[in-house]
């Protein structure tokens, strides 16, 4: 008797010694599941693009102006430019041009000599440019308006077709642009056209001295 | 008075539609101690106002990194794109405007470049563009006008590069293509003959990035020209380019 009751006790005490670890493992892998179940939030922060912001970084228009063709005099010159603004320190410019030269002195003395003929006198230019604008400011006007303003310099190369030829030129210019609005600016410029010209006779580097005035879009 | 009602309406009609363009404008709320509104888009206009944290403003257009924005009060003034991106939205959604950043020189897609070189012994300008199929891929075209002495044309080309490591700095790149030569003999030479022919080219250069968005580009090209005479004629082309990314 008394030994069946021991056996019975260490039976279970061991029972309950084997127990009480496998309850605790058991329970184990379910204390940290309780860790996840605060509610996560499922909504991340979302970015927003401004709809339809208008973006201007484009330039168009138109200038008029008057340039001095070497040898042939100077002659009113017309043309367009179209630029796209990199930063708001640079920007590139394509630029097209036309003016009619006019005659040489050796033409003119002489009476009747013709060096070119009238088709060879159009003096037809484009050029693709850098620009950096180095000096930005405001222009007053009076007491009460105050324009953003830069002087702008622009390299750049290009093809010039005069005298019945095309001549690899490169354009170095200088302007101030005014913007007189938002989106309207008044430049005034000076640009010089040099090229290579075997015109006269022997082949000599020549420089076209322009200036113009335009007015220009921004969109 | 018919006239004159019209035109009143008309007016009204104007005045009434004013508010609901401008309520269709995007509005931030500012979250920096002050935003700053300088008189024009750059970094050397004077701040002329500043608006404390929480007001709201209404933004009008962009160019390049400037924002023109408009305050509940009426005023208006330019603000950097980086301090726009730190104000949110009302509803408290960050706000992002397009525009460059330092992964931009890997991840761009577009390229368009201006250069100017030697194409055989003639001036050379010309304007490429390229696309980026993956960061080290380029699919481009090029055309380039040719000033000789004796003689002008054009050469237009299509081809692929290779960039072996796009995320350096400066990085080598090959590349190979096809194209077209155009050659207009100038009309003081004796039996002037305008021709045009196909031309293969393989080529090697060097690009690096000057910032987030511009790069320099150096490259030398061999052109195989497949001409209508007996022999192949060959010319080496060489350019540096300034380009542009987006």
């Amino acid at each position: 008797m008394d030994r069946e009751l021991r056996v019975l006790l260490l039976s279970g005490a061991a029972l309950v010694a084997l127990a009480v670890p496998l309850q605790a493992r058991a329970q184990e892998p379910s204390t940290p599941a309780a860790a996840p179940q605060v509610v996560e939030p499922q909504v991340k922060r979302r970015e927003v693009n401004p709809p339809a912001l208008d973006t201007e970084n484009f330039e168009a228009g138109a200038f008029v102006g008057t340039i001095s063709i070497e040898d042939f005099g100077s002659s009113f010159v017309w043309g367009g430019r179209l630029a796209y603004h990199f930063t708001e320190d640079v920007f590139a410019e394509a630029t097209v041009g036309t003016a009619k030269a006019g005659q040489t002195s050796y033409e003119d003395l002489s009476g009747s000599a013709q060096l070119l003929t009238n088709d060879e006198r159009q003096f037809t230019y484009y050029d693709l440019s850098l620009g950096w604008n180095a000096l930005p400011g405001e222009v007053f006007l009076g007491g009460r308006r105050a324009m953003p303003s830069a002087v702008y310099f622009t390299l750049g190369a290009g093809s010039t077709d005069f005298g019945g030829d095309s001549h690899f030129t490169v354009a170095l210019g200088t302007g101030l642009r005014v913007l007189a609005t938002d989106w309207l600016a008044v430049h005034m410029g000076a640009r010089d056209l040099a090229f290579d010209s075997d015109l006269l006779g022997k082949d000599k580097l020549t420089h076209n001295l322009q200036f113009t005035f335009s007015l220009t879009a921004f969109f | 008075m018919r006239p004159f009602r019209l035109l009143t309406c008309l007016l009204l009609g104007l005045l009434a539609s004013t508010p609901a363009v401008a309520a269709a404008a995007f509005e931030v709320v500012v979250q920096d101690p002050y935003l700053e509104l300088r008189t024009g888009p750059g970094r050397g206009f004077p701040v002329a106002q500043v608006v404390d944290r929480g007001a709201e403003v209404t933004l009008l257009r962009r160019r390049t990194d400037w924002i023109k924005v408009r305050t509940a009060g009426g005023i208006e003034g330019w603000v950097k794109r980086a301090q726009l991106e730190r104000t949110l939205t009302p509803s408290g959604e960050s706000v992002t405007l397009p525009g460059p950043s330092p992964e931009s020189r890997v991840e761009h897609r577009w390229e368009v470049g201006l250069a100017t070189g030697d194409t055989d012994g003639a001036s050379t300008i010309a304007v490429s563009g390229a696309y980026l199929v993956t960061p080290s891929l380029l699919v481009r075209a090029d055309v380039a006008q040719l000033f000789g002495n004796a003689s002008n044309g054009w050469l237009g080309s299509v081809g692929i590069a290779h960039l072996f490591m796009p995320q350096w700095r400066v990085t080598p790149f090959i590349g190979i293509g096809a194209g077209a030569l155009y050659v207009e003999p100038k009309a003081t030479l004796v039996q002037p003959e305008d021709r045009s022919d196909t031309a293969a080219y393989a080529g090697l250069g060097v690009r690096g990035y000057l910032t987030d968005r511009f790069m320099l580009q150096a490259e030398w090209r061999q052109y195989v020209v497949f001409t209508s005479r007996d022999d192949n004629e060959e010319i080496d082309s060489w350019t540096v380019s300034f380009a542009y990314f987006f």
